[in-house]
């Protein structure tokens, strides 16, 4: 067939209709759905595998036949989850604090950037690469200071010190974006405003915030998405007497697999797991494009 | 100049300048300053000079660590990069030409949502997924996929491969939002040139190594290094999944746990931060690198 096709090609090439290039697309892209295919099976298979193992008790999922149904679908494990293993606190924890950080975070980070962007002055250019020189720096590379800064604060196993920190460890990047989506915004709108007398904070809240609202979003989403995820700082401020109710999600769950470990007693951990999870498909079944979007606009600047 | 101008600036700046002067500029000079000190975290600070790095140079651990750092920096990257580059170009091109358009296989949106998902996890969950994953009897999904003839496989447990479990979770979470990025970075390059490449018999592999890779080599160098990034990081991944963190006998240590466990568990502050100082000019050396040799005379699309 392969000959064939070879003898073919050029002399039909100026023909345009080729049949034996068609044959050659349709085995190509029956490949290319194979290898899609294994691939999206790697991906999902380890999360229905949570899903169902969720259901199973201990002796079930200790059967091998990971991808067998359960014998009886019953919520037990959930309510586990829910009531001793606390998994419903440790995410509403998680909720609390990315609201206010990632909040903080989004107002502080456009103020700075605003300035910093649009407005000359003694010290302008300094300010901005210290931030900017934030990003070049690895997080955990300042743990041990970082811990005793906030110890000596009294900030050590509060909210108040876990917002601070996730907003302060957020404005490297986020003030390095939106000062550039500043810069790119006309002047004429802002110079029209100020004829007006518009007053510099009128301006920015209602002039440069609307104009700005889609570097805005990105980049809400960006902090939303990263703040979640933090696992390395509510590991290194949570804690102290008591730290344990105001656990974050992250956190709470590699707490309920130590010690599902321990009495190897797993059904509970896939419960928790599932809740974690559950949520964050339904966030991104909602808002799917604008996830992928804000999550890769850092990178394609 | 105009009314008003520096009292709205100094209003705008101060709180974001004081936060993060507080918690990462502050932090990150301490580290500099503390790792020249025996400091345990507690009490006295001594100034030793140079010891702590003299005491890394012959600390086995350390070595140990920085084989898995490299380990991870070099493999990552590439079986990543590979992986999301093929995806890509499968899902935006592989659907052949019809109508002078290149187009994706059939459903490149479905795939590309479910690629995309892990990367929304946060990574302290991905790793206690993957602990069980990996679960050294029956009750671990892969050996419970394994004929029930076979012995388990210890995966984690064993440390000949406990390295390459953790390289294969990172791949696992990475490559979604890689094909999302360099899915973004082929849609911009123009369909003409396709065609035009298409009409003159190439095929597609001659397509995707004569113009997609040297037309998306600026994002495959960003991939490269955010990769890098992820590569000297992993902590959430080791600290929860690795057996005994870090072990079986120091076959999964990086220096981010290393960091980690010598500032909270074994009360060496000092320690911890002159590790955190190599750290730093690694990542340095690591991204100065990068841009070095990845540097080509840019293609514009």
């Amino acid at each position: 067939m392969t000959l064939v096709a070879e003898a073919e090609t050029p002399a039909k090439k100026s023909a345009g209709a080729k049949p034996s290039a068609k044959r050659d697309i349709n085995a190509f892209t029956g490949l290319a759905h194979i290898a899609l295919i294994a691939w999206a099976l790697v991906t999902a298979g380890p999360l229905i595998w949570v899903l169902l193992a969720s259901f199973k008790n201990n002796t079930e999922i200790f059967l091998g036949k990971p991808f067998a149904l359960p014998s009886s679908f019953s919520l037990q494990t959930y309510f586990d989850a829910w009531t001793e293993a606390h998994i419903g606190r440790y995410f509403l924890n998680s909720v609390i604090v990315v609201i206010i950080s990632t909040a903080g975070t989004m107002l502080f980070g456009s103020m700075a950037a605003y300035v910093l962007a649009r407005y000359r002055f003694p010290g302008n250019r300094f300010i901005y690469y210290m931030f900017v020189s934030g990003l070049a720096f690895p997080t955990f590379m300042a743990l041990a200071p970082l811990f005793y800064i906030l110890k000596n604060m009294g900030l050590l196993g509060s909210y108040t010190g876990l917002v601070l920190v996730y907003i302060a460890y957020s404005l490297p990047f986020t003030v390095f974006f939106l000062a550039a989506f500043f810069k790119s915004l006309p002047y004429e709108i802002e110079e029209a405003a100020t004829v007006d007398g518009a007053s510099h904070t009128r301006k920015f809240f209602q002039i440069m915030m609307p104009m700005a609202r889609s570097g805005l979003v990105s980049i809400t989403i960006f902090n939303i998405v990263g703040q979640w995820n933090q696992y390395l700082l509510p590991v290194v401020v949570m804690t102290g007497p008591g730290a344990e109710n105001r656990y974050l999600l992250t956190q709470g769950i590699a707490n309920i697999s130590v010690s599902a470990g321990y009495h190897a007693q797993w059904s509970t951990l896939f419960a928790a797991l599932t809740l974690s999870i559950l949520p964050m498909i339904v966030v991104y079944a909602i808002f799917q494009r604008q996830i992928q979007a804000g999550l890769t606009a850092g990178a394609v600047k | 100049m105009r009314h008003g101008k520096y009292p709205f600036i100094i209003g705008f700046l101060v709180v974001p300048v004081a936060l993060y002067a507080t918690f990462v500029v502050a932090a990150y000079l301490q580290t500099f300053q503390l790792s020249l000190t025996s400091w345990s975290g507690l009490g006295k600070i001594d100034y030793i000079g140079f010891d702590n790095f003299v005491k890394l140079w012959h600390d086995e651990t350390f070595w140990k660590s920085i084989k898995h750092n490299l380990f991870l920096l070099i493999l990552l990257p590439i079986i990543t990069i590979v992986i999301a580059l093929v995806f890509a170009f499968l899902l935006n091109v592989g659907g052949g030409h019809r109508g002078g358009q290149s187009r994706g296989v059939w459903g490149s949106k479905i795939y590309r949502i479910i690629f995309f998902f892990p990367q929304l996890l946060a990574l302290a969950i991905v790793a206690v997924i993957f602990g069980r994953v990996f679960g050294p009897d029956k009750s671990g999904m892969l050996n419970g996929l394994f004929p029930a003839s076979w012995k388990p496989w210890l995966f984690l447990a064993d440390e000949r491969y406990a390295m390459a479990c953790i390289l294969i979770v990172l791949i696992w979470q990475a490559v979604g939002f890689y094909v999302v990025l360099f899915s973004a970075g082929m849609g911009s390059i123009s369909d003409d040139i396709y065609e035009a490449a298409a009409l003159d018999g190439a095929t597609r592999v001659t397509l995707f190594f004569r113009i997609t890779v040297p037309l998306l080599w600026s994002t495959i160098q960003v991939a490269w290094v955010y990769l890098g990034i992820a590569a000297f990081d992993a902590f959430a991944l080791v600290n929860i999944m690795s057996v005994d963190r870090g072990g079986p006998n120091g076959a999964t240590s990086v220096l981010s746990l290393m960091i980690y466990r010598n500032a909270f568990d074994f009360s060496q502050a000092g320690y911890a931060c002159a590790l955190g100082v190599v750290l730093f000019f690694l990542t340095l050396t690591f991204a100065a690198l990068t841009l070095r040799v990845t540097r080509r005379d840019s293609v514009e699309a």
